[in-house]
């Protein structure tokens, strides 16, 4: 047959052939795969399904239980043991409020100085800062109930002896966190391209004109990010806190500087839950409900931060 | 522009920061309640801490008292009778809650700093023994009771209990507070003869008595203990036991409690006041105003009221430490 | 003149690059900095001395055979028993449950995140686990006790031997708080992948599954199995919920249906408990708390071990 057929037309023919078979072979999968993939699909989704129905049960169940709490006097009323339906978490909304701004006072310039040391100065040879580089990232394992031994050893005992106060909670509560914070601006840092850094070298400026003026700039977006993470875990701790002695009953707004005792949102949501009157573990419910807002309030403030400083060099 | 950025952001989050303070400030009213009792208004600080049991019916009281006098800022603490007394005994608190007596070493430690104090009883508390709704049994003995629970006990069926009547079977589950409470002291020395003496095999509802409830309403052979409060808030899920301690059968009630014959289950609520503290007009006041107000606080919280008898005991108690602390 | 380039003219002298001044200013800074960095060596120091000598005091009473290997877990009762093993499988257990549970939900997010989502779709469904890593860890005790718990008990009643307390369901409290961890440092992990491995793999015939599976989850394995132990560390070392959902009972079993005790759970019911200070029990908490130290110090020093030496070098 192909005798009859010219030479051209034989290639023509031959090639159409060729690539048809190929196009065939590209297009349909062997039909084991296509089911194989499918279903591997599938059982993702349902992993990550369950993930997501995880989170909502968790808001969910809360809401419901805590409901009949909701109302203003969550936030304007103190706790009460005689009125649990007018109940409301004040001096802890206040305490905690107070305990942030206490640890971002510390981990923020704590950590960034950590951080710039530890990516600007410090010669990754040497031993010794080496050392400093595994002692932050151990310590951002560590379990935060070991914070808080350390927090009664050494801050409201021993040598610091500053009593059961409020400052105290902010430092147990900063030494907590402070190893994220580094880990973090350590990478918001290593993003600036050496070429910035070499660039204003060349041009003259000092070493610490050159961070000041260009690499701390462009990092503190991913540095904010970083501390509000960190931030976003001090609030929901309750295990150092137990420790340190955030007292539950405090009706009064405590106060940042002062002896008096203070209170914690985690804490009295603990106490509260571990009550006989069912009306506390309502409250219990509404105040963790009040706690996810908060969190969630600054998480998508990270988010957005985030997207929108993000650099691309 | 780009550096203006984080700073502007930065202010902002700041003012936003300072005007929640601002805010949270600003609506410093908690609920009016309880008597008035007449113009003087005090201030200060008052620092109580001690055991989690007694601490509600402070708390109530804490309230109650600074409503009328919104310038004392009271504190009330639960590290627990022992953690409590340890700050007590130096000076750090102006009273210690106890649901135990004082003991001798922390007699010793505050006698060593200088601390005088005085044992002011507040309430009344019925440590109830529960079993599960089903169980018909009504009544046990002490001896009973310390044979299921004492150390090295091997009961583990409701029907290797002697002279139990009616008889039952069931497989004997057993819940109790966690070891480091003073439920538990209490418990173990009433029932076993020795603090601490209690065998280990029992499910420890750890920080919170709510889930001896649960455990037992799951059980049928379920068997718990713990304060009064639990007992009241969950009637009809469990069934509160009656004990015979050599005098016929009792069944934990106020009424039962304020005569005395439930025993051995019936346990004193104390706060120690420090004669220092009594020394400050607040706290003085402090005091007055929780013997005045305590029985009318002490049902709403869940505990049993103080006879008259203890009352004016208090009352004298009271002033024979404001009037060593004057000198 | 001649000069060396072969200029001519006057000479002129050469400019130095030295500083012109001596920069105490920056020595200054630092110094300044030097010391902020090592303040974490002071707070490891700080947490070793503080654990160390209450616990030194702690084996002068009980022997340390006696403490590791014993089996009974009393210290608080008459007569007392200090063998601390009922609470370190306590700890175990727990973990093990949530690792059982969080390693496949994590990874298959992570797979999903990776490789399959749309830019739209990773938007959005990244930080939403991210939230469920911000949920406080006592919300997540509470919604176990009321709400896993008692579903749990109906559903599978193997878990739930003597309502209400369970290491299953506390581990399964803890699994879905670590899931973040897993789905996120994976899913950056898998991202990291250059983009050429993959299209590759494609080129050849590949199927997604495929490439998933066989190119990029092994590529990316470093930065998973840290992902895997870091999530472990944390399991380890968490306190709320094993306070409220686990009982604390010191059973020695891995059954996920009994009460257990964890390490953690002890020193938070004892620390905040009716213990005075000086006395042994008080001591005890420092020896679990040393022990949970050095626990999850092995961990995170195998964690940190794995990503450098399996780190691939992308170009």
């Amino acid at each position: 047959m192909a005798a009859g057929i010219p030479g051209s037309e034989r290639t023509r023919l031959a090639t159409a052939g060729a690539r048809a078979a190929t196009v065939d072979s590209l297009k349909h999968q062997p039909r084991g795969d296509v089911w194989k993939g499918n279903v591997f699909f599938a059982i993702l989704l349902f992993g990550l399904t369950i993930a997501l129905v995880g989170l909502a049960a968790i808001i969910i169940q809360a809401a419901v239980k805590g409901a009949p709490a909701f109302g203003w006097n969550l936030l304007t009323n103190g706790p009460s043991t005689l009125n649990p339906d007018e109940a409301g978490f004040r001096p802890a909304l206040v305490g905690t409020l107070y305990l942030i701004l206490g640890v971002i006072f510390l981990v923020v310039p704590l950590g960034i100085g950590a951080a710039l040391y530890l990516e600007e100065y410090a010669d990754g040879t040497r031993w010794w800062n080496r050392m400093i580089e595994l002692n932050v990232q151990n310590l951002a394992g560590v379990p935060s109930i070991i914070y808080g031994i350390l927090g009664l050893a050494f801050i409201v005992r021993g040598p610091l002896d500053l009593g059961f106060i409020l400052v105290a909670g902010s430092l147990t509560l900063a030494l907590l966190v402070l190893p994220t914070v580094i880990l973090a601006s350590r990478e918001a840092i290593r993003a600036v391209p050496p070429s910035i850094r070499e660039g204003s070298l060349a041009l003259g400026a000092t070493q610490w004109q050159t961070i000041r003026r260009q690499v701390l700039p462009a990092a503190i977006p991913g540095v904010v990010t970083g501390v509000i993470l960190a931030i976003s875990r001090a609030i929901g701790e309750t295990a150092p806190l137990l420790l340190v002695g955030a007292a539950t009953f405090v009706t009064f707004n405590p106060t940042f500087i002062g002896d008096n005792g203070y209170s914690a949102l985690p804490v009295l949501i603990f106490n509260y839950a571990a009550r006989p009157q069912d009306e506390f573990r309502v409250l219990a419910s509404a105040g963790v409900i009040l706690m996810l807002i908060v969190l969630l309030t600054m998480n998508s403030f990270a988010v957005w931060l985030r997207n929108r400083y993000e650099q691309q060099w | 522009m780009f550096r203006s950025k984080p700073k502007f952001l930065a202010t902002l989050a700041l003012t936003g920061v300072m005007a929640l303070g601002i805010a949270a400030c600003g609506g410093d009213d908690s609920s009016s309640d309880g008597s008035s009792s007449g113009g003087e208004s005090f201030s200060g600080n008052i620092r109580i801490d001690g055991s989690s049991t007694v601490a509600p019916l402070t708390e109530a009281i804490a309230e109650g008292f600074q409503a009328e006098n919104p310038d004392v800022k009271v504190t009330v603490g639960t590290s627990g009778t022992g953690g409590g007394f340890e700050k007590f005994c130096v000076g750090e608190t102006d009273a210690n809650d106890a649901s135990d007596a004082i003991d001798e070493e922390q007699t010793a430690m505050c006698k060593e700093n200088g601390v005088e104090w005085e044992e002011i009883q507040v309430a009344n508390d019925a440590l109830s023994v529960v079993v599960n709704p089903e169980n018909p049994v009504q009544c046990v003995t002490t001896e009973q009771l310390s044979s299921i629970w004492e150390t090295g006990s091997k009961i583990s069926n409701w029907d290797q209990i002697k002279g139990l009547d009616p008889a039952f079977e069931s497989e004997l589950t057993l819940f109790g507070p966690g070891t480091d409470s003073g439920t538990f002291s209490y418990f173990t020395e009433a029932v076993n003869g020795e603090e601490g003496n209690q065998r280990t095999d029992y499910n420890n509802a750890g920080e919170d008595d709510n889930q001896t409830v649960t455990g037992v309403t799951g059980a049928p052979g379920g068997m718990g203990y713990f304060g009064f409060s639990f007992l009241q808030e969950n009637e009809g899920k469990i069934k509160g036991l009656e004990i015979d301690n050599g005098d016929g059968c009792v069944a934990p009630s106020v009424e039962t409690v304020q005569d005395g014959t439930y025993v051995p289950l019936a346990r004193a609520l104390f706060i120690y006041p420090s004669a220092d503290a009594l020394a400050r007009p607040e706290f003085d006041a402090f005091m007055e105003y929780y013997l005045a107000n305590v029985n009318d606080v002490a049902e709403q919280v869940g505990f049993i009221g103080l006879t008259d008898k203890q009352l004016t005991d208090n009352d004298a108690k009271l002033k024979k430490l404001i009037s060593e602390a004057g000198n | 003149m001649i000069g060396a380039f072969g200029q001519r003219g006057p000479a002129r002298p050469v400019p130095s690059l030295e500083a012109p001044s001596p920069r105490y200013g920056e020595k200054l800074i630092r110094a300044i900095l030097a010391m902020c960095a090592l303040l974490s060596v002071v707070t490891t120091t700080a947490i070793v001395v503080s654990l160390l000598i209450p616990t030194i005091e702690f084996f002068g009473k009980v022997g340390i055979g006696d403490f590791l290997f014993g089996t009974n877990w009393a210290p608080t009762f008459q007569p007392a028993a200090f063998g601390v093993l009922p609470i370190v499988v306590g700890t175990f257990s727990t973990a093990l449950w949530g690792m059982l549970f969080a390693v496949p939900i994590g990874l298959a997010s992570a797979i999903w995140l990776s490789e399959y989502a749309s830019p739209r779709q990773r938007k959005v469904i990244k930080p939403v686990l991210e939230v469920l890593a911000g949920i406080p860890t006592v919300a997540i005790g509470i919604f176990g006790l009321v709400f896993l718990s008692p579903m749990i008990e109906d559903v599978l009643p193997f878990m739930v031997n003597v309502p209400p307390f369970s290491a299953g369901v506390a581990g399964l409290a803890i699994g879905l708080m670590i899931v973040p961890i897993i789905a996120s440092i994976s899913d950056d992990s898998m991202r990291a992948v250059p983009a050429g491995l993959r299209e590759a793999a494609y080129g050849l015939g590949a199927t997604r599954m495929k490439v998933a599976t066989r190119v990029v989850f092994p590529a990316a394995i470093s930065g998973i199995v840290a992902s895997l132990v870091l999530a472990g560390s944390r399991a380890v070392g968490e306190t709320m919920v094993v306070l409220l959902v686990a009982g604390a009972s010191p059973n020695l079993t891995f059954d996920p249906g009994s009460s257990v005790l964890t390490m953690t759970a002890f020193i938070g019911q004892t620390a905040t408990g009716d213990i005075s200070t000086g006395s042994i029990t008080y001591d005890t908490i420092f020896a679990v708390g040393t022990l949970l130290f050095v626990i999850t110090l092995i961990l995170n020093m195998f964690a940190i071990r794995m990503v450098r030496k399996y780190r691939e070098v992308y170009e």
